[in-house]
């Protein structure tokens, strides 16, 4: 399998992950410029519809790593199967979205094969025979690019977004599954985990709301959560927060807007003293504007707005729920 | 239980962050502070330690200046302290830091090693599960609630979209723990007075050498990201800037 990208695809339950496709599109984007070959795995019990799914993508092959022992998620099992597997397939290059399924694996897989993993890239580029990933560091306040110095296989996974999965090019005709039955110790899988659940439900349901008024660590002090109400109030919009504010206890966890929160497509997002750290942003980018005051001018948050303020929340928030106050008395 | 928790020193949030002459890595002089998941490890630390009894240690790698965390997590009721004490391991890969830290603890029969579930300035996501992997341990990540039971634990896994996982473990094991698992609790004065006397051991890059390897990826270049977007900046006075945002709301955004 010398110069073959691997792209390692996500299902659960037979159900395929749709960041799934977002990495088939970074292999493609790396073929085109390297000229390799790619194929995709796909791993559980009972997935030869999602591996079916996945060969209607250009590839030239893709292999469907099924054992009984792999019916539910474990980091052992997965380790076990995929690690047989690469071992003998030796591909160049293994692709992974930065899901939270692979963050508990990909670092114990790369580190079994004595190899190293660049976590949550969001994009590459070739310097000359050197393929280079960017990654975010210091929270989205720099990029670095890297490198990888030991042989290959080497493994890449992609942040959520970096690349469209509606781009992942079709192949003009299915490519070839081929099923691998894993070969999994009965002693190695040492955790057992239980069925997936949700919280009991939610009290509110920020989904439907048109506005949001969303506050983040700026904020400061609980007490000041008061500043962000009386605008959300004057807007007639709902309020959310980020992580930090929740996991203080300043604001319900149902108010947590964010990968490990909820997902908001409202008509206005006014962040306000919110970072903008990508487990923020893939909860809140789908909004039609995203208004954000930051004092930090560098603030990741005004990569995606529409419309910025660089000063003092403190000032400018009471200041504009006077004006929106004015503009509805009108 | 005994439980070893990883803290490392990060830039404050906040801070300015400037890069340095060669444009491979930041300046040092910014402020530092703890990194927020792992302050929330060393708390899970400690309640399991008041509930369950046992003993918690604290360990860090870094330069002179990390030895604050320390100290800190002395101070809110850790028992000891580790520091692996070098500038050099500052832009170490996971892999190599994973491997310090298991030299250096190996044989102080731990029964769980807490870390963060990603730093704050590298952002690997790595070194817990890699340090896992070298012990031949077991490890479950992002976890939200730690209880005992007869033959180990079972923790509660954050997993994406709002849902939950519990998993039954045996122990030793390693745990990479998120950020909001608990309410943080503050140093006492008491506490500060005693971390003093608390021991704190250092230990040298050269007593780990041996076991680490050139980093297997390379930073070869940091620098501050290409903007892509063009939002409109709206500039002037708070009550400028607001009459400005009213005017967006009502011709663009439309919701006034
Ligand atoms: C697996 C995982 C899941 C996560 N899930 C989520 C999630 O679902 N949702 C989420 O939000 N986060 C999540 N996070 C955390 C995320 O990475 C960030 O840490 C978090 O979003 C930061 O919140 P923040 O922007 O409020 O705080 P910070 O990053 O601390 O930002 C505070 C901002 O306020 C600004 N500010 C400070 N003072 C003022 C002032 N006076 N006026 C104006 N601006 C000011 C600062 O310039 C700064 O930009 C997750 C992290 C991980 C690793
Ligand atoms: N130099 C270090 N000192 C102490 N703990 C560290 C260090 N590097 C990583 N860790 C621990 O490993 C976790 C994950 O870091 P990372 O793999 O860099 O994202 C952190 O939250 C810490 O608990």
């Amino acid at each position: 399998m010398a110069n073959t990208i691997l792209v390692i695809a996500e299902q659960r339950e037979g159900k395929l992950n749709r960041v799934s496709w977002e990495t088939v599109t970074a292999a493609q984007a790396i073929a085109a410029e390297a000229g390799w070959t790619i194929e995709a795995a796909v791993f559980g019990y009972g997935i030869a519809g999602v591996a079916a799914e996945v060969a209607g993508k250009k590839l030239a092959k893709v292999h469907a790593i099924e054992s009984p022992k792999l019916a539910s998620y474990t980091p052992d099992g997965t380790v076990a199967a995929l690690k047989q597997f690469i071992e003998a397939q030796q591909p160049k290059l293994v692709l992974m979205p930065h899901t939270y399924q692979v963050r508990d694996f990909a670092p114990q897989l790369a580190s079994a094969l004595k190899r190293t993993l660049i976590s949550d890239a969001v994009g590459f580029h070739k310097d000359g025979d050197k393929l280079l990933f960017t990654r975010q560091m210091f929270q989205g306040k720099f990029a670095a690019d890297v490198s990888f110095a030991c042989d290959p296989p080497h493994f890449v996974t992609f942040q959520a977004g970096a690349f469209r999965g509606d781009k992942a090019e079709a192949g003009a005709s299915a490519a070839p599954v081929e099923t691998v039955t894993a070969q999994i110790a009965d002693n190695a899988i040492r955790t057992q985990p239980e069925e997936p659940f949700k919280e009991a439900k939610q009290a509110v349901d920020l989904t439907q709301a048109e506005i949001i008024v969303s506050v983040g660590r700026g904020i400061k002090e609980q007490k000041n959560i008061e500043i962000a109400k009386a605008l959300a109030d004057a807007l007639g919009g709902e309020l959310a927060a980020s992580r930090p504010i929740c996991d203080s206890g300043w604001l319900p966890m149902d108010r947590q807007i964010g990968s490990s929160g909820q997902t908001v497509a409202p008509k206005l997002y006014l962040a306000i003293g919110i970072s903008g750290a990508i487990q923020h942003i893939v909860g809140m980018k789908g909004a039609k504007s995203i208004i954000a005051i930051n004092k930090d001018a560098e603030a990741p948050i005004f990569e995606i707005a529409d419309f910025g303020v660089v000063g003092n929340l403190f000032d400018i928030v009471p200041a504009l729920t006077e004006e929106v106050k004015k503009a509805k008395a009108q | 239980m005994k439980i070893l928790v990883c803290m490392k020193q990060v830039p404050q949030k906040d801070a300015p962050l400037k890069l340095n002459e060669s444009g491979t890595w930041i300046r040092e002089d910014v402020s530092y502070e703890v990194n927020e998941p792992d302050a929330y490890a060393l708390e899970e630390a400690l309640r399991q330690k008041e509930k369950h009894g046992g003993e918690v240690v604290v360990i860090t790698a870094g330069p002179a200046r990390a030895q604050t965390v320390l100290r800190e997590a002395l101070a809110k009721g850790a028992d000891s302290a580790i520091h692996l004490e070098d500038n050099g391991f500052v832009g170490m890969d996971a892999a190599n830091i994973a491997r310090a830290f298991v030299t250096v603890i190996k044989e102080d029969k731990f029964d769980l090693i807490f870390t963060g579930l990603q730093s704050d300035d590298y952002g690997y996501a790595q070194t817990g599960v890699i340090m896992a992997e070298l012990l031949g341990w077991p490890h479950a990540t992002i976890i939200m609630e730690i209880q005992k039971t007869d033959g180990g634990i079972k923790v509660k896994r954050e997993l994406e979209s709002g849902f939950f996982q519990h998993v039954a473990m045996p122990v030793p094991a390693v745990l990479t723990i998120q950020s909001g698992i608990n309410k943080l609790r503050y140093a006492t004065l008491l506490g500060i007075k005693q971390a003093k006397n608390k021991p704190l051991r250092k230990v040298a890059l050269d007593e780990v050498k041996s076991v680490l390897g050139e980093n297997m990826q390379k930073i070869e270049k940091l620098y501050v990201p290409q903007k892509s977007k063009k939002t409109e900046m709206l500039e002037g006075s708070a009550a400028e800037v607001a009459k400005k945002l009213v005017e967006k709301l009502r011709n663009e955004v439309r919701v006034l």
